[in-house]
Order: structure tokens, then C-alpha cells, then sequence
């Protein structure tokens, strides 16, 4: 896999609830080593988006590659194997556990039956050295005693605990404050560093200024547009969100009214 | 594009923690993170120990009654260690008491109806209560019924089983010498010495394993002389109970003589009655067995797991229906042997096993010693120490005051504190 061919690759995703057609013929294209920041206002249908990529969800039409292969994911379990970790907007994590539980939950490292705690001690303790983590105390702390931002980034080490290739992180900095906001969002950037393919969803356009490479912009549950972050700023992400378009980018006036979307 | 501080890592570098001093601040900073564990019900123990002794010195301190407030707490203990199981995942169980009767009630009848050998009989006993467990797992797990309502109707259901099995007001008698042993008779006092050096040496090898296993790899581990404290007082204390046990309790009185242990007895002897009871047996088995499934078995963390944050057990691939399931299973075999420990204590099966005060004496146990009645936290030793606490009080108060009623109150009162104790360290857990 070279640096320059995408790790993701959606064309033509179309996916309804009953009778709500939520995405129309969405593309998507995820590099590795970049963060692609997903933005659009309420609705929009970004979770759903990934829901469908994380095998939540399955689309209704549409071609899924993975590293150029055509993948099949109807279950969370097939993202899993291919690499694909989504980290939760609402964190997935057990308080009453501490740090190396929580980063093998449900995945428990084990020798002749019994847990192998020596074992996950040190792959959660170079994966956290890995990502120069330098917040947590000992990973052996209790969840319930860690901040939001420190919880934040034990359920983004996770998702990278399992050499995995893409991460999906929905609005990880929701409920930070500002310091927080900046250790988590170094964190993303140097998951992308690491050479991962980073989806990041977020309401924040100061986050995805800073953070981002590329910019994906769901309108209405069409692509509007999929643009690299130095050919737009602030101002014409914001009009992607609420109109579709910012001057000759985006979805043109005639084809959104063409559109099913009215 | 990215400059961001690569400085040093600030995850714990390898080494020893630092000694006793160590141990202890770290104690006091997970009771900061909501976790007091069963030190309290420890310190009341010991509180409620001295405090009987020193108003009823004679009676209370004597041989005689350490070895029967053991055996007074048995079958509690082993009830409130199934109940640790189901309150570990913030469900309760209230027909555990009723499955002990039930379950002795069908060992009984096996034992004298259809002449089973007294091994198929328990087997079978034991199997109704993972039965009933699997029936009550079922309905809480897969129907989300709230376990409340179904062990309530549980409760009902089983009470009126056994008086079919047993019949209005009669009792079937517990027809095996084996089972009766349990809470009858001793073991010698050599197998009393041999339990305690298997049980230190156990210890001593399995932990220092871990601790030399955790050095290998460059793990902080347990400091050498604060694992040295942890076995020898395991040690002593161990020792002193087996030593006390190994004591002549009955209470020669001048004149008279106890009976030799060969030979033939002068008439008028006093019957020399020592050794541990075989009960302490089954619970130590049951404690280090159940220990181990819960603190180092992938079972086990997935049993805390679905009690501290079910939704995340769920999407972390854990089968959280199933885990519900086992456990109730667990708690319900472990109320079947609970059972057994009552009939053989009563010598035979009524209606009433299992029934009164024996389900709310073992949920208070298991809370007492440290178990969260809100999931997700609590060890089967919590069901030991709060099962003595509450034995104690059992045992010591009616040697105070002739009055019952004084002894609910009581217990009932050191609930609430063990309860309140709970409740408020979770607050501040929250609250950081
Ligand atoms: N399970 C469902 N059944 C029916 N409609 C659904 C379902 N899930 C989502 N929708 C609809 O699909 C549309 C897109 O929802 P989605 O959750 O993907 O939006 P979003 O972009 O993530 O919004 P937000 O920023 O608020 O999280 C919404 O109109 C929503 O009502
Ligand atoms: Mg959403």
C-alpha cells in the first residue's frame, strides 16, 4: 500500500430508513496517514455514515473499497477484521476498571485460561508510550479517577491497540474543555502521523482547521464536497455546512434542486 | 506538519513500589476513587469482637462458641458469595434463600425417597439449584424482566415447591453421614495443620510468581517487604484460627475428666470435642476457587465489566446475556450448597430452610463486606468478612439482651451504615 492510493474508498453509498432516503450516492475518500474531517449540520447523516462503515448499519447500494479491495462489512465484527476502530461519541468505557482492562475489554490477552496480565500491561504501556501519552498516572488507575480528556484517550489507545489501519473518532472533543480539546486533538493528529487513516467528525470548525488534511461535507445526506483544508477556510466550510455550496465548489444550485433532497 | 511535544513519557517507569508506606497511600487513594473495600467491615469486626468479649468474657470468648459462630455463619457466607456474583452485575437475587431450601429439600428426598448414593444425591441437589438459576438468568437476560420482579415471584414460587415437596409442617431427615459431617463433626487436628500449610504455601508461591513475573518483564510490582507483611499476617492469622480450633472446647469441670481419644471411656467423661469444623473447609475451597474464576479469568473481568458499563461490555463483543446468565447460575448453585450447609446443620428439611431472616442475613453480608449494591464492584471475600460481622452480632447480642427484637434492629442498622457507606463512596467517585 503506498502512502498516495486511499485506504477508504466509497462510491455512489446510498442508504434509506423505510421510506427516509438518508444518504444519496455519498463518496468518500480516507488517506492514510491524513485526517479527513466529516462535518455537516444536524442530520446530515454523518453517523450514519460511519455506523455504515463500521458494519452497524449495511448501505443499500454502493461500492466499499478497503486498501483497494472490495470489502464486504455487514457486521461490526468484518470492520474489525479489516482494521476499522470507531471510537464513540458516548466513551465505551468500564469505570470500575482500570486502564489496561479497559483497553483489552472483550479481547483479554490469556495463558493456559487465565488472564495474562504482564502481557497487556506492557502492549497498553507501549501503545500509550507509543502515542506519547504523557497525561496518565499508571495505567493501572481506575477509569472513574481519570478526567474526560484522559478517558477520551484511553478509548482512542484502544482503537490503535489493535494494529488497526483506519480509526473513526465521532466528535471526540464534544464535552472537553479547551486543554483537553488540544491533547485529544494532538492525539488524533498523531494517529495520522503514525501512518493511520483517520476519520474524524466534528461540529467544531476551529478543530478541523487545526487538525485536519482533507474535509468531507455532507448536505442533506448528499456529498457536497470532499475538498483538501488548504483549498477552503473557516468561512466557506461553514457555507458547505448550511447551504451545500461556497462559490464554485459544492452542489450547484440547479442540481440541488434537481435533487430529491427537497 | 505536526511539532507537537514528544517529551518524555510520564507512564510509570519499571521498579518496585515503594514499601509499606506505599502500599498504604495507595490504599487511601483508590478509597479517594470510591473504593473502600471491605476495611470497614474489617475494623467493625474487630470492633464488635472486643466489644463482646469485654462485656461477656466468659461466654462469648470461649472455644466453645468461636468454632459455633463459624458454623453459625456458613451457610450465610456461601449464600452472600453467590449473591456477590448477581449484585457484581446491580441485579439481586431475593429467591437465593428459598433455592437453599428447595435444593436441600430435593437432596433430601433423593437421599431418602429414591435411595440415591449421597454423591448423586448432592449432584442432583446442586443441579436444582443451577436449574433454578438458569430459569431466573433466562428471564432477567433474555426478556428483561428486572431480576427484582422475577426472584420476588421466585420467592414465592419456591416456597410453595418445597412445601410440595416436603409436605404441610413435616421434615424429612438429611439420611447421610457424610453430608451431616459437615456441620457436625471436625477434622482431625493434623488436617487442620496440613490445610493451613497448604493454604500459606499456596499463597506464598502463587504470589510471589506474580510479583517475579511482573520484575521479569519490567513491571512495577509488589514491594518485597510489603509482600512479606501480606504473608505472614495471612500466616498468623490462619494459624491462631487453626490453633484455636484445635482446642478442647468443651468446658471440663473440676472432678470430672475428658474421655481418652483411645481406649475405653470412664464413665462420666466429657467428650473432647476439637478440631475445624469441616464447614470452614468447604468455605475456604469455595472462596479460593471462586477468587480465582472472578480476579484472573477472562469470565470474571467480563462479570465486572457488564456491571460497571453493560453498553460497553456489549459493543466490546462481550456477550452480556450470557455473562447475566452465568451468573445467576453461579449464584443459585452457590445458594444449592448454602441449602446443603442448613440441613446438614438442622440435621434434616422443613419448610422454613432456607427461609426467615437467611436470605436478608446473606444479601447484608455480601454489602456489608464491600459489594456495591449499584454493579460492577465487590470480591467473594466481602461475603466472609460480612458474613462474620453479621454472625457476630448474631451470636454476641443475645448474650447482652434476651430481647429478639433488639437484634434486628441492630442489623438492620449496621445495613444501612454499610449500605450509606456505599452509596456515598460511589458519590464521590462521581464527584471526581
Ligand atoms: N435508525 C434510524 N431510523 C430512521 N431514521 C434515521 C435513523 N437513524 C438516523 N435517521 C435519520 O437519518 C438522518 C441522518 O441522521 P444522522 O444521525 O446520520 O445525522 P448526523 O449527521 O450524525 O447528525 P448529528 O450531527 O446531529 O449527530 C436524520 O434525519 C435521522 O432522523
Ligand atoms: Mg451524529
Amino acid at each position: 500500500m503506498t502512502a498516495d492510493s486511499p485506504i477508504l474508498e466509497l462510491k455512489g453509498i446510498n442508504k434509506s430508513f423505510g421510506a427516509v432516503h438518508v444518504l444519496h450516492d455519498v463518496d468518500l475518500t480516507v488517506m492514510p496517514g491524513q485526517v479527513t474531517a466529516l462535518v455537516g449540520d444536524n442530520g446530515a447523516g454523518k453517523s450514519t455514515l460511519i455506523k455504515g462503515i463500521a458494519g452497524i448499519y449495511s448501505f443499500d447500494s454502493g461500492d466499499y473499497f478497503f486498501e483497494g479491495k472490495r470489502a464486504q462489512v455487514h457486521d461490526p465484527k468484518d470492520a474489525n477484521a479489516l482494521g476499522i476502530e470507531v471510537v464513540y461519541q458516548d466513551l465505551a468505557l468500564c469505570d470500575n476498571l482500570d486502564v489496561v482492562h479497559n483497553m483489552f475489554l472483550g479481547r483479554e490477552e490469556t495463558k493456559a485460561g487465565t488472564l495474562d496480565e504482564i502481557d497487556m500491561e506492557k502492549r497498553a504501556t507501549d501503545t500509550l508510550k507509543g502515542l506519547s501519552v504523557r497525561t496518565l498516572k499508571s495505567v493501572r488507575q481506575q477509569v472513574s479517577s481519570l478526567s474526560g480528556g484522559q478517558r477520551q484517550t484511553v478509548a482512542i489507545a484502544r482503537a490503535v491497540l489493535w494494529n488497526s489501519k483506519m480509526v473513526i473518532l465521532d466528535e471526540p472533543t464534544a464535552a472537553l474543555g479547551v486543554a483537553q480539546t488540544e491533547q485529544v486533538l494532538n492525539l488524533v493528529r498523531r494517529l495520522a502521523d503514525n501512518g493511520l487513516g483517520v476519520i474524524l467528525i466534528s461540529h467544531n470548525m476551529n478543530d478541523v482547521m487545526q487538525v485536519a488534511d482533507s474535509v468531507a461535507c455532507l448536505y442533506l445526506g448528499q456529498m457536497a464536497a470532499q475538498v483538501q483544508i488548504s483549498e477552503v477556510d473557516h468561512s466557506s466550510i461553514v457555507e458547505l455546512i448550511t447551504m451545500g455550496r461556497s462559490g464554485d465548489i459544492g452542489i450547484q444550485l440547479d442540481d440541488a434542486l434537481t435533487g430529491d433532497v427537497a | 506538519m505536526s511539532n507537537h511535544q514528544t517529551t518524555d513519557v510520564d507512564i510509570p517507569e519499571a521498579g518496585d513500589r515503594g514499601g509499606i508506606g506505599m502500599a498504604v497511600g495507595d490504599y487511601f487513594s483508590r478509597v479517594k476513587g470510591g473504593d473502600v473495600g471491605s476495611l470497614p467491615a474489617v475494623l467493625g469486626l474487630v470492633v464488635l469482637f472486643l466489644l463482646f468479649t469485654a462485656l461477656k468474657p466468659d461466654t462469648f470468648f470461649s472455644f466453645f462458641n468461636f468454632a459455633n459462630l463459624l458454623n453459625q455463619s456458613a451457610a450465610i457466607i456461601v449464600l452472600a458469595m453467590g449473591l456477590v456474583f448477581v449484585l457484581l452485575l446491580g441485579e439481586i437475587d431475593l429467591s437465593a434463600g428459598f433455592t437453599a431450601g428447595t435444593a436441600a429439600a430435593v437432596l433430601a428426598v433423593a437421599l431418602s425417597n429414591w435411595g440415591l448414593a449421597w454423591p448423586l444425591a448432592l449432584l442432583v441437589g446442586l443441579l436444582t439449584g443451577t436449574v433454578i438459576g438458569l430459569f431466573i438468568g433466562s428471564l432477567v437476560a433474555r426478556l428483561g424482566i428486572p431480576s427484582f420482579v422475577v426472584t420476588l415471584a421466585m420467592f414465592l414460587a419456591l416456597q410453595g415447591v418445597m412445601l410440595l415437596i416436603i409436605g404441610e409442617g413435616g421434615t424429612i431427615r438429611l439420611r447421610s453421614d457424610v453430608l451431616l459431617a459437615i456441620m457436625n463433626q471436625n477434622m482431625p487436628l493434623w488436617a487442620g495443620w496440613l490445610m493451613w500449610a497448604l493454604v500459606i504455601g499456596g499463597y506464598l508461591l502463587v504470589s510471589w510468581r506474580a510479583i517475579a513475573g511482573r520484575r521479569k518483564a519490567g513491571l512495577r510490582s509488589t514491594a518485597t517487604s510489603v509482600w512479606i507483611a501480606k504473608v505472614l499476617s495471612l500466616a498468623v492469622l490462619l494459624g491462631v484460627l487453626v490453633f484455636v480450633l484445635n482446642q478442647q472446647r468443651q468446658i471440663v469441670r473440676p472432678g470430672k475428666e475428658s474421655c481418652p481419644s483411645v481406649g475405653e471411656a470412664p464413665v462420666g467423661c466429657i467428650p473432647v470435642i476439637e478440631g475445624v469444623p469441616w464447614a470452614v473447609l468447604v468455605v475456604l475451597v469455595l472462596v479460593v476457587g471462586l477468587t480465582f474464576v472472578l480476579g484472573r479469568t477472562p469470565f470474571g473481568r467480563h462479570v465486572y465489566a457488564v456491571g460497571g458499563n453493560a453498553e460497553a461490555s456489549r459493543r466490546a463483543g462481550i456477550n452480556v446475556k450470557m455473562i447475566k446468565i452465568y451468573c445467576f447460575m453461579i449464584g443459585s448453585t452457590l445458594a444449592a450448597v448454602a441449602g446443603v450447609l442448613l440441613a446438614s446443620r438442622d440435621n434434616s428439611v422443613s419448610p422454613t430452610t432456607g427461609g426467615a431472616q437467611t436470605l436478608l442475613f446473606a444479601v447484608g453480608a455480601a454489602v456489608i463486606g464491600g459489594t456495591s449494591l449499584f454493579g460492577g464492584k465487590g470480591k467473594v471475600m466481602d461475603a466472609v468478612v460480612g458474613g462474620l460481622v453479621i454472625a457476630v452480632i448474631a451470636n454476641g447480642l443475645p448474650l447482652i439482651t434476651q430481647q429478639s427484637g433488639i437484634q434486628f434492629v441492630v442489623t438492620g442498622f449496621v445495613l444501612l451504615v454499610a449500605a450509606g457507606v456505599d452509596a456515598i463512596s460511589r458519590k464521590r467517585a462521581s464527584a471526581t
